[in-house]
């Protein structure tokens, strides 16, 4: 039993995907449980299919694809929020818009490729165990920067993210953290790829943080369970993945979806515990 | 100087006017009422105070300056449809949340904003309940949870929309109670209400509006019929001995596209 946590240790490949997948797993919590918060789930998905026209655009110049993502994700994203200001118009048709025609961007520069696609294809799906020593540099130094800003900010993230009028009438600068902030959900993603891919990357945000919800009512309590719901899932998954020889991203994404069920059917908010430890959700007489 | 003055003002969302030739003066130590039916302008004209919106013509001053000038005097409580009460927070966080402009991004909450919370709470008497989740209180303890947040601000200016709508008569007297206070402490108390019978009772000053201010006096305009009927139009029913129906449920303003609001029960919008 030992052997099979301690053996995969021996491999290098192994050990820079845990370190990636603990880097991804922490920082799509900690930006994830806003998403969740200010229900822009949808947002995310959106933001990663965004990416995919960049990481083409990269392969075909043989640039960096954190570079490509990067700059595809981080301009829709804050697209979205400008055009659906500007056009007055609902924040989910905006994104309709936008997504699929940068998702269409991509597939059409995809398919002008003539010949091997499979590191393209790993974008797609994602496949942390290819990461290379370079593009985990990357990852972390994007994901240690994320986290720092929401490090500094979690406070008036909150806020605005609670009662925007309110904060934005105290003074906070609530548009510009909203810009901020979908900025911070594009790097979000845009690390996030190589471990599991654009189409799975919003399970990372959105379901660890919806399985802290399910256990806990107070905001602190929320990132932290959210935090250690993720990195346990990426880790297990990653094991997982690992003895099966299946693929990774996916792998830790059901597991993640399989600690959301658990909180789900067993919390102590919604599940079975919820009779025991209850009295915390009923509204208290005058 | 007044501490809140509109000049001729107009206002709206998109394309539509929902204020228009506005001029207001407010001076400081005021408790005034903001009154009319339903998209009068009541929350267009506290969200122009507190700079939320800006106006389309004349001038907005608060505190001397342009709206946001000030923000950190300024304590503005959204209506109640306006916030997702099942949002994972605590009521001391709640509260907690009106000291976080004045600290700034770098400074986490120390013992003065601890002490300003706890003071908060107490005056409310929420002190029993600051751990529970916001979504778990009924609605008047929501709406003095809010209360106690602008309390912790100790902003010069409230600003406070329908904050005695739907709730029990208790706790709206207290949240009256608590008002006329921090209005007798120097304090500016600007509230909308749809409850005429309460403007005319706990305020000291009623505007009345229906786009534009339909009357400007003492509370007891409140229940002028003459008043009502400007303000009201065809919603007002004349009954025998001067006794009038205003038939007017409350329902929130039009919000523009991009404004989420939060009904009991679901997520609307």
């Amino acid at each position: 039993m030992i052997d099979l946590i301690v053996d995969p240790l021996a491999y290098d490949i192994f050990l820079r995907s845990l370190l990636a997948v603990v880097m991804v797993g922490v920082v799509c919590a900690v930006v994830g449980t806003y998403v969740v918060l200010k229900g822009l789930a949808f947002i995310g998905d959106a933001i990663s299919h965004a990416a995919f026209p960049g990481v083409v655009a990269a392969y075909l110049m043989g640039g960096s694809y954190f570079i490509g993502a990067a700059i595809a994700a981080v301009s829709t994203a804050l697209a979205t929020r400008y055009i659906t200001r500007r056009g007055n118009l609902r924040s989910d048709t905006t994104i309709g818009v936008l997504f699929a025609g940068m998702f269409a961007l991509g597939i059409f520069l995809f398919s002008t490729i003539r010949g091997y696609v499979g590191d393209l294809f790993a974008i797609l799906v994602g496949n942390v165990l290819a990461i290379s020593p370079t593009d985990l540099v990357v990852l972390v130094i994007l994901a240690a920067g994320t986290l720092v800003i929401v490090g500094i900010l979690w406070k008036e993230l909150l806020y605005a993210t609670f009662d925007p009028l309110g904060a934005a009438a105290s003074g906070l600068k609530v548009e510009l953290l909203e810009y901020l902030f979908l900025a911070l959900v594009a790097l979000t993603i845009v690390v996030s790829l190589q471990a599991v891919g654009i189409i799975l990357v919003v399970a990372m945000l959105v379901t660890p943080p919806a399985a802290a919800q399910l256990l806990t009512v107070r905001f602190g309590r929320l990132v932290t369970l959210a935090v250690a719901i993720s990195v346990a899932s990426s880790v297990i998954g990653l094991y997982l993945s690992f003895w099966l020889d299946v693929a990774s991203g996916a792998t830790i994404v059901l597991t993640q979806t399989a600690a959301f069920l658990v909180a789900l059917f067993v919390g102590p908010r919604r599940g079975v515990l919820a009779r025991r430890a209850d009295t915390h959700h009923v509204p208290v007489p005058e | 100087m007044p501490d809140v003055q509109l000049r001729d003002v107009d206002a709206g969302y998109g394309e539509t006017l929902a204020l228009e030739h506005v001029a207001l003066d407010v001076p400081r130590g005021s408790l005034v009422a903001v009154v009319g039916p339903n998209g009068a302008g009541k929350s267009t004209l506290l969200k122009l105070i507190a700079g939320l919106i800006k106006p389309w013509r004349g001038e907005v001053l608060v505190l001397g300056d342009a709206p946001g000038a000030h923000a950190r005097q300024v304590a503005y409580v959204p209506q109640a449809e306006m916030v997702d009460w099942a949002f994972p927070v605590t009521v001391d966080q709640v509260v907690m949340m009106g000291r976080y402009p004045l600290l700034g991004p770098l400074r986490r909450p120390g013992s003065d904003d601890t002490a300003a919370t706890d003071n908060a709470l107490e005056r409310v008497g929420m002190q029993h309940l600051r751990h529970r989740q916001i979504g778990a209180l009924s609605g008047g303890q929501r709406r003095r949870v809010f209360l106690a947040r602008a309390i912790a601000t100790s902003a010069q200016v409230f600003l406070l929309d329908e904050p005695v709508t739907a709730i029990d008569p208790a706790t709206q007297d207290d949240i009256m109670d608590l008002l006329g206070a921090e209005a007798a402490a120097g304090r500016t108390v600007i509230a909308t209400t749809h409850d005429l019978a309460c403007a005319a009772e706990c305020f000291e000053r009623v505007i009345a509006i229906n786009r534009t201010i339909v009357a400007d006096g003492p509370s007891s305009i409140a229940l002028d019929a003459a008043v009502l009927a400007r303000a009201y139009g065809g919603h007002l029913l004349r009954l025998d001995g001067g006794r009038v129906l205003v038939d007017d449920a409350h329902h929130h303003d039009a919000p523009p596209a991009h404004e989420r609001h939060f009904h009991e029960g679901g997520r609307d919008s």
